[in-house]
């Protein structure tokens, strides 16, 4: 057994929060300036010169990457031979978030109530999912959201016996509906399998993946490659002003499923991609 | 790619003349608004109370800023999704605003209403929040100031970039191929 005392873990996040509210990792920077060599229309260009340069300021002046700061979500992985000391795990997390979004000036987003709509004024509490897995480690990821791109995901219960092409025009059909508003070029979630309430949340840690690492297994690696390049086809464009890229990556978490159910969904993020993780 | 300079109030000359896809750098007085705030204006004229500013001839930007740091003018401060002001396109332009500015597509109603009111409705650059408050050089909250990053500020603006999405005469950058 391995004690791991949530000072730590607070400690942890609360530096992931700020690493990914000011700071665009190199791959993604790779990624946009690639991108633009590519892009003709002068709005395509502009846009991503203009997100390249949002990142060089973000960084040097501290000014957080989107006014939007995000919903904060957090994946845990806990291993089962850890042993949690401290305060609750929960208030750990969420006094690491009030902390940062206090002291690093990022906007307080969350309401306490979908209805009745009062801010709670420290952008908490978090989103947390928690997995045991084999182990005496914690790996910890913090993923920023903004509502934007939030309010484009989408869920569909396919036919088990549907065709894959029939699951790439709908996830085409997403895509070119939200358009403009998820702000493109997007990194692309897709859960498929499970339960729909597992569908949604794999679509979300699908992202967790590394950025330039292909899915594990080559079937699933191919099926990201032709839903990137048909999505890329579409025109939207970055920031929605048309051009030849609208999807910067793809990931995908499949999962066992009922022999009646195929359910697909996809979890949209903003070219601004801010995600984090480490393991403890 | 040209940039055409426009100044705050626009004129009527000026948005006639403009089309979808000009990219402007607007200077001058604009002011902030979101859902919220939207919500309360309309609040204020079903009540028959008067609203604590005017509206006329103004560019109404949809924006949440962060707070800013001490010595700064404002936090990152881009564009929201303006389709959720849709709703509320009616009672802005009937006050007289004759822009707007956000990200993303406007409903059919909004753009006959760009038509009927000869208003304009500008995207800026999502995402880019801390690019785009270099270009603000004041900020101080008019209204709503309880309604935190919702309030309603007046900014002024130095060649703030934007791209005109729907002109008026309802022409729409969004309304490509797709």
């Amino acid at each position: 057994m391995r004690i791991i005392h949530t000072d730590i873990i607070k400690r942890e996040a609360k530096r992931l929060i700020y690493d990914c509210s000011f700071f665009v990792p190199p791959e993604i920077k790779e990624i946009y300036s690639m991108m633009l060599t590519e892009e003709d229309a002068p709005l395509a260009r502009q846009s991503l010169s203009i997100i390249l340069e949002n990142g060089e300021i973000a960084s040097r002046e501290e000014i957080p990457l989107c006014q939007d700061c995000g919903s904060v979500i957090f994946f845990l992985e806990i291993g089962q031979d850890v042993h949690i000391e401290g305060s609750s795990l929960y208030d750990a997390l969420n006094e690491a978030v009030a902390c940062a979004y206090q002291k690093h000036y990022l906007r307080k987003s969350i309401v306490s109530d979908p209805l009745r709509r009062v801010n709670t004024g420290t952008n908490t509490p978090s989103f947390i999912h928690i997995d045991i897995v084999d182990g005496d480690k914690i790996s910890l990821h913090v993923l920023l959201k903004g509502g934007g791109s939030e309010n484009a995901s989408a869920l569909r219960m396919f036919r088990p016996t549907d065709s894959i092409d029939s699951i790439i025009s709908f996830i085409e059909e997403v895509i070119v509906k939200a358009g403009p508003n998820p702000c493109p070029p997007i990194f692309l979630g897709i859960g498929i399998g499970g339960t729909a309430d597992v569908a949604m949340v794999n679509s979300k840690k699908a992202l967790l993946r590394p950025i330039d690492a292909p899915h594990c297994d080559p079937f699933y690696a191919e099926l990201e490659e032709r839903i990137k390049v048909t999505l890329n086809k579409t025109g939207v464009g970055p920031l929605g002003f048309g051009g030849k890229n609208t999807v910067a990556a793809v990931f995908i978490k499949e999962a066992p499923t009922h022999i009646a159910s195929l359910p697909v969904a996809l979890n949209l993020n903003c070219h601004s991609f801010r995600k984090g993780g480490i393991v403890i | 790619m040209e940039w055409i300079k426009i100044q705050t109030p626009i004129d009527d000359e000026t948005i006639s003349s403009l089309k979808k896809g000009d990219l402007c750098l607007i200077s001058g007085r604009i002011i902030t608004a979101r859902d919220k705030a939207h919500e309360r204006i309309e609040d204020f004229l079903k009540e028959g109370k008067a609203l604590p500013f005017d509206l006329k001839g103004e560019l109404i930007y949809y924006v949440g800023p962060t707070p800013p740091k001490e010595g700064m003018v404002i936090g990152s401060a881009g564009p929201t999704t303006s389709s959720r002001m849709d709703p509320f396109s009616e009672i802005m332009l009937s006050l007289g605003i004759k822009a707007m500015m956000g990200k993303g597509r406007r409903d059919e109603t909004t753009k006959k209403l760009l038509v009927k009111y000869k208003a304009i409705y500008f995207a800026t650059f999502g995402g880019a929040g801390a690019y785009l408050s270099k270009r603000i050089k004041s900020s101080r909250i008019i209204a709503f100031d309880d309604l935190g990053p919702e309030a309603v500020y007046e900014l002024l603006v130095d060649d703030f970039p934007a791209v005109v999405a729907i002109d008026s005469k309802g022409d729409d950058i969004y309304e490509v191929k797709f």
